[in-house]
Parts: structure tokens; sequence; C-alpha cells
């Protein structure tokens, strides 16, 4: 990282303050679903529909924290031929126009060596990463390894998560916190727990980085429940991948959504939350 | 729990182990480890456990000097004899352990996966035994080559859902259990049933396993007067010969041997060998350890013709065995198992499981030697379709 450069950190920090949105809209988008050359110009329709951050997730044959949509769609990008490669060139291609967060298992991050992947990523100019199986305690050396490079490593916390451990990972968070709504694997929910508005209130008690809600929420009824919870974040996945599979025309399907979900987080009279 | 990096219950062995898991596990981990911390020492656990492992499960399982095999080897041949343990095969011991431990935690769902069935039978038994609520995951490919087990976990009131991801068979079954685990964790216990996953289950495990090792140890040397020379075991995840060798790792000069599945040979992609084949760590299922990955860290589908080998990773104390150079991993192919299963079938009237037959295979197969103990693990009734449809008998 250039002394000039804005480090993926400070860039991810000004995305939450920019947004123009009662909360930041993140879409995710698997890379190399249906295939990488789509999988780019969903991340494009998603930027002109409004999204402010992109999380991209990384294809991987064993995803634990992962329900079937996601799965499935990882299975289907592996086998047309995603690899690491062609899903950074994909991250590459959009963070020119938007803060890019690479969501990433633990075995892909370590296999060539923690400080070779985090240096790969970090010269494609995504500002940060989430591993979604290295709790607290695994993550010295990949935290280390991104505040080398200037990449922000974006913990999970969980509404199991104690109130010791909520301390000591909203301490150590870089770029946002993300915050897993419900107990459960990504995919979409029928509604947000009742304890939906404690859950944020819970985590933005514990760390001064923006608080991003992710796992369950699909709708913009459920983006706007978000925001008036107080999330600074809105993370929509399992709802866009499965336009993604579904449409004729995936770009479009998934700009369309996520135009509808930008509208829903657009600041209006309604209420004081914002 | 925990002060100047110590934990009550053993996280790490060497680089590998480890709680790779996502944030929403990890408070069911440490509730787990303080769980088992608690009950280790509570006598009246204990109690309760020993009478069932006896009672329930027929406890000390014997050592029997194989007549035939010990004529055949030119030097005596022992068998521990799991395959005669309640549910038949050495699953049970875990099982028992830690439902147990789970209505201690007043969890009153258990969730659990399968390869052979084994581990998922024993867990539908204590459930049964126990009255908890049970749900097995077993990949269809298992469902279709293990079918017995599948009938009999059902007429003993589990639910058995089938994984029909990736290769559908054990680590997809395991994946499935986890994301269960994941959605479910605050009713639900998962009784992973081998020395892998998250701190603490494989110390948990190996702990529940070693009444193996430390009944055969006592066996032996009351029979021959001495350690045996060389104590053999298979290895999936390898929680039979992490249970047997835990008894004698002290012992320097007995040998360990852990035989994996070498499939369809070792030097094709189509077996289930990480320890024996080696190469780069990765991380699978929530712990570090030997994993047959490609380079870019996916994981790579396994391969055998016995269900509980057929997985591409292996316990962490394994892999620092291995490394330490405590214990020697091998591979026997498909072939060479099948040919051990009929041959000890034969021999001494024991149908062992495919798995265990890579164990006698290895032994079979070994010109030299003084006195060897092997693991019989468990019995093969639930391989006979699969061993005749393999023809050529």
């Amino acid at each position: 990282m250039s002394a000039t450069q804005v480090s993926g950190i400070e860039r991810l920090a000004d995305a939450f303050h920019t947004t123009g949105k009662r909360a930041a809209l993140m879409p995710y988008l698997m890379g190399g679903f249906p295939t990488l050359e789509e999988s780019v110009r969903i991340g494009e329709a998603c930027v002109r529909a409004g999204a402010d951050v992109i999380e991209l997730g990384m294809p991987y044959s064993d995803p634990l924290a992962d329900g079937p949509v996601i799965h499935a769609a990882a299975t289907t990008a592996l086998a047309a031929g995603a690899n690491v490669a062609g899903v950074l060139e994909v991250a590459r291609a959009l963070a020119d126009s938007v803060p890019v967060v690479l969501m990433c298992y633990a075995n892909m991050v370590f296999a060539p060596g923690v400080d070779a992947f985090v240096e790969r990523l970090a010269r494609t100019g995504a500002c940060g990463l989430i591993v979604p199986d290295l709790p607290d305690g695994e993550a010295p050396e990949v935290r280390e390894a991104c505040e080398r490079h200037g990449l922000a490593l974006v913990p999970l916390v969980a509404p199991t998560t104690t109130p010791e451990r909520l301390a000591s990972i909203g301490a150590g968070a870089r770029g946002f916190l993300y915050t897993v709504s419900v107990v459960g694997t990504t995919g979409e929910r029928v509604s947000l727990p009742e304890a939906f508005a404690e859950v944020v209130a819970r985590a933005k008690a514990c760390t001064s980085a923006p608080v991003a809600l992710g796992f369950g929420i699909a709708t913009p009824e459920q983006a706007r429940q978000a925001a008036d919870a107080g999330a600074d974040g809105v993370i929509v996945g399992t709802r866009l991948v499965r336009a993604a599979e579904e449409g004729d025309d995936p770009a479009a399907a998934v700009g369309a959504l996520v135009g509808e979900l930008a509208a829903s987080l657009a600041p209006t009279d309604r209420g004081s939350a914002s | 729990m925990s002060a100047g990096g110590q934990t009550a219950v053993q996280h790490r062995f060497g680089p590998y182990g480890g709680q790779f898991v996502p944030e929403t596990l990890m408070p069911a981990l440490a509730e787990l480890e303080q769980a088992w911390v608690a009950a280790r020492e509570d006598p009246a656990y204990r109690a309760e456990l020993d009478g069932l492992l006896r009672d329930f499960g027929g406890r000390p399982t014997p050592l029997y000097r194989a007549r035939r095999l010990s004529e055949r080897a030119g030097r005596p041949v022992y068998l521990k004899r799991e395959d005669l343990n309640h549910t038949g095969s050495h699953k049970l011991n875990n099982a028992l352990g830690q439902a147990l431990l789970a209505k201690r935690m007043g969890k009153g769902r258990i969730i659990a996966e399968t390869g052979a069935g084994q581990h998922g039978v024993a867990t539908a038994t204590v459930c049964a035994l126990l009255d908890l609520e049970c749900v097995i995951y077993m990949g269809t490919e298992d469902t279709r080559r293990q079918h017995p087990n599948v009938q009999r976990m059902e007429l003993l009131g589990a639910s058995v859902r089938p994984v029909d991801a990736g290769a559908r068979t054990l680590k997809e079954a395991t994946s499935a259990a986890i994301r269960d685990w994941v959605t479910n964790v605050e009713n639900t216990h998962y009784v992973i049933g081998s020395v892998v996953g998250p701190a603490p289950y494989p110390a948990l495990v190996r702990d529940l396993q070693r009444v193996i090792g430390d009944e055969a140890r006592a066996q032996i040397l009351e029979r021959e007067g001495r350690l045996p020379a060389r104590v053999i075991a298979c290895v999936g995840g390898g929680s039979n010969a992490m249970g047997i060798f835990a008894a004698f790792i002290p012992d320097g000069e007995v040998e360990l041997i852990g035989v994996e599945a070498a499939g369809e040979g070792i030097d094709t992609p189509r077996h289930g060998a990480p320890l024996t084949v080696g190469g780069r760590p990765g991380i699978l299922h929530g712990s570090r350890s030997a994993v047959m990955q490609d380079e870019e860290g996916q994981i790579i589908q396994a391969h055998s013709i016995s269900a509980g080998l057929d997985y591409p990773g292996a316990g962490p104390e394994h892999a620092h065995l291995r490394d330490s150079g405590r214990a020697r991993y091998v591979a026997v192919t498909d072939a060479q198992a099948l040919d051990a299963f009929r041959l000890v079938a034969r021999l001494e009237g024991i149908i062992p499981a495919l798995e265990t037959s890579h164990a006698l295979a290895w032994a079979l197969a070994e010109p030299e030697g003084e006195l060897d103990l092997i693991c019989l693990s468990g019995r093969g009734d639930k391989d006979l379709a699969e061993v005749l449809a393999e023809g050529d008998s």
C-alpha cells in the first residue's frame, strides 16, 4: 500500500457515510456464478442500482455457513471453472466503482499462505475480507496480514455470541462488524426475529465500526426494518443469488431487486430513525 | 476456562486442531467443553457411563488370540473385539458418552453424521435408550450401499436425512450436520462420530474411545506378559485408532500403525489416505489436519469401497502423531480390503467391517512381526450386499 493511496479500511469506512440512504446497501454476489463474465455484469448492475458495498463470494467446496441456495451457486460456479484468479478478476473489475469485500472460507485463505493470499487480494483493489469460519481465536495471522496490506478483516458476531466475546470482537472490528441476524446459515427467512432490534443494539454497543446486518434479509420490507433497527448496513445475499439463478438475464434480475432494496432505504420522513 | 493459552481440554496437537467454525457455534463449543470438564471429574457421570458400557454395551470386549490368523502370520495376532459391542462397533463408546453429556447440558435433540451407518446406528440406539430426539445425516451414496443400517436407524426411532450434495458420502453428511447445528444450536447437541471437528471434539472423542486401548493393554499384558510389538487400526476420521493408540502412546517400544483407504491406489486421485499421502495441511470441518485438497484449497472428494473410510480428512491428533513419528500411516486398496474381508470370514468365523478389513489386510500382508494387536473395530454384516455385488467370491 503506498502512502498516497486511501487504504481499503478507510475507503470502506467512507462508504458508510456517503450512501445518501438510511443504511448502506450491501448486495452479495457469488463470484463466477453463473459464469465469471456474468458475475461481473451482475456486480455492475448492483452498482448502477444503488449498491454501496459489494460482498463478493469466493466459491468453495464446503461452505459450512451457507444455506442451500448459496451452496448450490458455489457448486455451479466451480463446475463452470471459477477459480481464485477468476474471482479476483471479478473483484478487480468492480473495485474502481464500488468498495468490494471478499467473503472466502478459511482453507482457501491459508492454502497459498495467508500473506500471499491477502497481498493478492489487496492488489485487486478490494477493501476487505470476511472469513465466515475464522472466529476470533483463530484470526490473528489473517488480521495481521490484512493490516499489513491495508485491508479490513471484517469479523462476524451472532445472536449466540456472549457479551465477553462481543466486546473483544467489536473492539477488533475493521471496516464493519458483520452482524448475523439469526441463528442459522445464510438464507431467506419469512420474517425477521423478534429480537432483531436487540441484535443490532448489542452489536452497536460493542464497537465503533459500522454495524451491517446480514443472513436472512431478502425483501425491501426487511431491509427497511433493518434500518429501523439502527443497522448501518444491510447485506442481502441469498435472494439475489436466487434471482441470478432464475432469471433469463441474471444481471437485469438482480439489478431490479437491488433497485427496490435501495428505494426501501431512501431517506423519508417516516419515523425519526434516520 | 483458559489461562495463559492453556485449555482444560486439548485444542491443539502441534500445528493441528483448532476451532474453524462460524461464530454462531463458538458458545456451544465452550459450553460443551465446560460440560465435559465437569462430567469427566464427576463420579456420578462416570458411574452411569461405565454401568451402561458394561450392562448395555457389553464391555469389556474380549481380546481374542486369532488362531488361524496367527498360524498363517507365523506370530501371535490378537483381535480387540469391538465388533462385539452392542450395535456392532466401537462407535457406541463415544455415542453413549456424548448422549449422557447432552442430557447433562439439557439438550433434548441430537444430530449426527454417518458414513457406514455404524455411528448413526450407535447414536440412534443411545437416543432410544435415553429418550432423545435423533436426526442422522447420511449421504445418498451411503444410504444405498449401507442400506441395512438405514433401516436399523429408522427402526430405532431416528429420522435419517439423506444428503444429496457433492459425492453424497461422509464429508457431505458431516457438512450437513454442522449446518443443522448452526441453525438449531440452542436445543441441539451434535454427536460427532470421530476424532475430527473443532475442539473440544477430537480430545473428547479420543477420551471416550480410549477405553478400547486401556482394556486391550491390560488384557494383552495378562495374556502374554508383554506389550504388543505393533498396534494396528484402520483410520477414516480415526476414532477407533485413536482410542486404541491412546493407551500405548507412552509405551515407546510399541509401534502404532494407522491403516487408511488407498481406494483405487494412492497414485490415483481415488483414495481416502490424506495422512499417508501427506502434503500441505488443510482445514476441514472445523479443524486443521491432513486433508485432501487442490492447490487453491478446494476439498477433493475421497474414494473408498468402505463408507466409513471414504473421507478426505483425518483427526488432527493423527496428523501430529504422524509428524512426530510416534505413529505410522499406511494405506490398503479396495481390492486388498475385500480379499481380507473374505479371508478373515473363512479363517476365523468373523465377518469384519470393510473398514476394519483394511487393518486386517495390512497385517496379513506383513511378513515380519512378533506380536500384533489389531483393533477389530466393527462387524461386517452391513457390508454383505456391497461385497457380494463385487462378485467373484
